[in-house]
Parts: C-alpha cells; structure tokens; sequence
C-alpha cells in the first residue's frame, strides 16, 4: 500500500510522496494545496483503519518525553539537510535508482542500529538499569 | 476541475499511505527498534515493508522516467529530483543525524503524522520539535546560501 500510494501520487499528480519534505513545505507556506491534502488523508489514516480491518494503532514508546522531543529535533534538523527522510530517500529514490538516496538510507539505518544499541545495551551498563 | 481532481487524488494517497503503515504496524516506535535492535531480538518486518514498497514504487519511477512527455496523468511535469549523482556532506551528516533521532524515538515523519490523528501523546510531542527543528536548519541554510552568493 505505501508503494502504491507513492506510485499513484508520481502517475497521476507527478509528485514524489516524501513525508518529510511534503510535511515541511506545507508548513513552510510553499504553493501546492495538494500537501495538505496528502498529510490530511495521511493524519485521518488511523481512523480508516478498522474499514480494512487493521488494529487500532497504538505506540509503545522506549523512552520519556524529553527523548521523545530531543529525537523530534534531530529528525527535524537531519531530513532537512539530509533532503529526506524514510518515504523519500527509502522508498521513492531507491525505487528511482537514485545512489545518493541509497547512501542516505544505509547512513541512516546504520545510524539507528548504532544509536539503538547503545539506548539498549551500553547505556544500561553504566546505569545499572 | 482538474486541480481538485489533483487534491481528491493526494488525499487518496495521503491515506492509502497511511493505511499501508498502520497495517504493517510500522506506526508502532516499539516495531521500528525492535528492527533497529540488531543486538537484541531482531525483527526484520520494517525490511520486508520498505522492499515491497520499492518493488511496487520502481515501475512507475521507470515509467515517469521514460514517459515522452513528462507529464503525469493529470497533465502536471512529473518532479523528479534532478539527477544529483552527487553525494554530499550535507546528505551524509544530515542522514546521520536523523538516523539518530529515529532510533532514539522509533519514529520517522511518516507514522508520527499517521499517530498524530489517534491523538497520540507521543506523535503531539514529536512533530511539533521535527517542524521546528525543520522549519530552523531551512532558515539557516537559505541565510548561509544567501551570505555565499
């Protein structure tokens, strides 16, 4: 379904389905409605859910609120100079053949796994947790 | 009449996208580090979710690509990324710093919006700091390109 969504919005509209970039002109007052109308369906999403027969989403989160708004920051400020995110370098520019969104994708996994295991398996070490 | 046309469609996509990620439960940030967590109980349910993407999404990048007159089905240019081969520092770091936050908080922009719509606590901390954080580093990037030139 993400890679249909992400065809259909290139086939018919001639737009690449990058969250982060969609999300960030919008808010940033570039011309083009059809953002708002993309994050729209996106935020209403859950609610459709049940219609397809999927749960309910519930999040189940690993850290408090000041990780939680410390990790908003960073995915900020990286997607911003990174020019994408998980939809836009990992779906949409490896479906396009693009290397530099190959890169981008590797850097940022690799950085996830990275932070992740030191989140989950160093930090606790010094901690005693 | 085809502007709207163009809105109705966005939308569509805009929640079938959405649908695709509250299926695949790649909403839930427990999920996400369950993937990231390659020294714990690896769950590689996020690979198989983006290669099913990128194998439905890659006929129609080839198709827009190839089309003869770059104009999608509503008549719009296809907006393609011009073919930047090239791999920066801004890429590499920026990638970097925003694996970090992913795997700090196990959301990206996509499920923090989906998770934005059931209210969630979470997503209503999240997206406002990765708006500001975005919204900041563009302000700064066109006031240092706009010092260079």
């Amino acid at each position: 379904m993400i890679g249909l969504a992400s065809a259909g919005l290139l086939l018919s509209i001639g737009r690449i389905a990058g969250v982060s970039g969609i999300l960030a002109n919008a808010i940033g007052a570039v011309p083009g409605l059809w953002r708002w109308a993309f994050l729209a369906g996106l935020v209403a999403s859950p609610l459709w859910a049940p219609l397809v027969g999927a749960p309910y989403a519930i999040a189940h989160y690993q850290g408090g609120p000041f990780f939680l708004v410390a990790a908003g920051l960073l995915v900020g400020i990286g997607t911003q100079l990174g020019n994408g995110c998980t939809s836009g370098h990992g779906v949409c520019g490896i479906a396009n053949f693009s290397l530099r969104s190959l890169v981008a994708a590797v850097t940022f996994m690799i950085a996830a796994m990275i932070t992740v295991a030191f989140v989950r398996h160093v930090l606790p070490v010094f901690t005693g947790l | 009449m085809r502007e709207i046309a163009g809105l109705v469609l966005a939308a569509l996509f805009g929640l079938v996208f959405g649908l695709g990620l509250v299926v695949s439960q790649m909403t839930d940030p427990a999920r996400i580090i369950a993937f990231l967590d390659v020294l714990g109980d690896w769950n590689p349910s996020l690979l198989f979710v983006m290669v099913s993407a990128v194998v439905v999404a890659a006929p129609a990048f080839w198709l827009a690509r190839h089309s003869h007159t770059h104009h999608a089905l509503l008549g719009d240019d296809f907006q393609l990324p011009p073919n930047r081969t090239k791999i920066d520092s801004s890429l590499i770091v920026g990638a970097a710093i925003f694996g970090v936050g992913w795997g700090l908080a196990g959301l990206c922009p996509g499920p923090a919006l989906a998770l934005l719509g059931t209210i969630d606590i979470g997503a209503l901390l999240f997206v406002p700091a990765l708006i500001f954080g975005a919204l900041t580093t563009r302000f700064i990037r066109a006031r240092m390109t706009a010092k260079s030139i």
